[in-house]
């Protein structure tokens, strides 16, 4: 791998204040930004010939509770031009939302409706922000630290409707 | 309904109860759905080393219209159970429901918000096979169980119509 991050080196010439914690640890690189930034760094980077961060390798959430802001999400970009890697990492506090990265890479369409529906972040212009793995009518947000694992209404028999 | 309805409380129930187990316990057709990692023990227990076909149980049926038998093999979602439900429900009588693994049993190491914590929450359950997956031995064994558990029904005792439970077991 190349000694210089060309990705890093290209954030800090073009967003040098939207830089809020840069870390590299064994060759990984992470770049936190504050969340207001992400669409406008995510497009520069997607965009701009030298970098073409075309693929979207993962979209998470995080939960850091009790800490504030309480959320984060996490994006993995992979530039296949440079064969170069990059983390992108934004905090979100409780209640707030954050702008959907859908209209750059499709593939974050199912990502981001994970995220809501596990951690209850909301996407901002999101095609069809609604529930993936949990059924409609769900309450709650199970990857959430304050939800029990057992859910509520363990002890009670399941009745499914049909 | 059929021919035991006139053969009732006679001396030939009991013969055609026997022709009709003999021929119902050496063709139970399971109906083919896996829900995790123990459909694939279901799987080779069809194979050429442990050959369900031995007990007449080899055709796996994909509808549950020409099925007899359920093998629930594998961890239950709550998302999962109403299709699991309706499969079981439009299965013809008499029908029976075997819940392979732990988590079919018990919901297993699944002790959250998203698995149903033992299939018989749902379904009226024969016999259960404990194993984290059970092998395909524990399945056959369970097999020849419901063969004899067959051979002592009565075709008067008919679980779907009310009323007609007395001469049963």
């Amino acid at each position: 791998m190349a000694d210089v991050h060309l990705g890093l080196k290209k954030l800090r010439e073009k967003f040098p204040s939207s830089i809020l914690a840069e870390k590299t640890f064994r060759g990984e690189v992470t770049v936190t930004v504050p969340k207001g930034m992400i669409l406008e760094i995510c497009r520069f980077l997607y965009s701009d010939p030298d970098l073409r961060y075309h693929f979207l390798t993962d979209l998470c959430g995080l939960d850091l509770f009790p800490d504030t802001p309480r959320f984060g999400v996490v994006y993995l970009l992979y530039s296949m031009k440079n064969n170069e890697r990059l983390r992108l990492k934004a905090r979100i506090g409780e209640g707030e939302s954050v702008a959907s990265v859908e209209s750059i890479w499709k593939a974050a369409d199912w990502l981001e409706r994970e995220v809501y529906d596990l951690f209850g972040i909301p996407f901002e212009n999101h095609p069809d922000l609604r529930r993936i793995l949990l059924w409609e009518g769900y309450e709650g947000h199970p990857l959430r630290k304050d939800y029990p694992v057992e859910g509520p209404d363990f002890d009670k028999p399941f009745v499914p409707e049909v | 309904m059929g021919i035991e309805t006139s053969l009732e409380n006679t001396p030939f129930l009991p013969v055609l109860d026997k022709v009709v187990n003999w021929g119902r316990k050496y063709s139970i057709w399971p109906v083919t759905f896996g829900l995790a990692c123990c459909a694939l023990e279901m799987m080779v227990a069809s194979m050429a080393t442990w050959d369900i076909a031995r007990f007449g149980s080899e055709v796996f049926r994909p509808s549950p219209r020409q099925a007899d038998l359920m093998i629930v093999a594998g961890t239950l979602t709550k998302k999962m159970a109403p299709m699991v439900k309706r499969i079981y429900e439009q299965m013809p009588e008499p029908k029976w429901v075997i819940a392979l693994g732990a988590c079919a049993c018990s919901g297993g190491i699944f002790r959250t918000y998203s698995v149903v914590q033992g299939v018989d929450q749902i379904l009226p359950v024969d016999f259960y096979v404990p194993g984290c997956p059970p092998k395909p031995e524990a399945l056959l064994a369970a097999l020849v169980k419901l063969q004899k558990k067959i051979e002592g029904e009565s075709l008067a005792n008919r679980k779907d119509v009310p009323g007609r439970l007395a001469l049963g077991k």
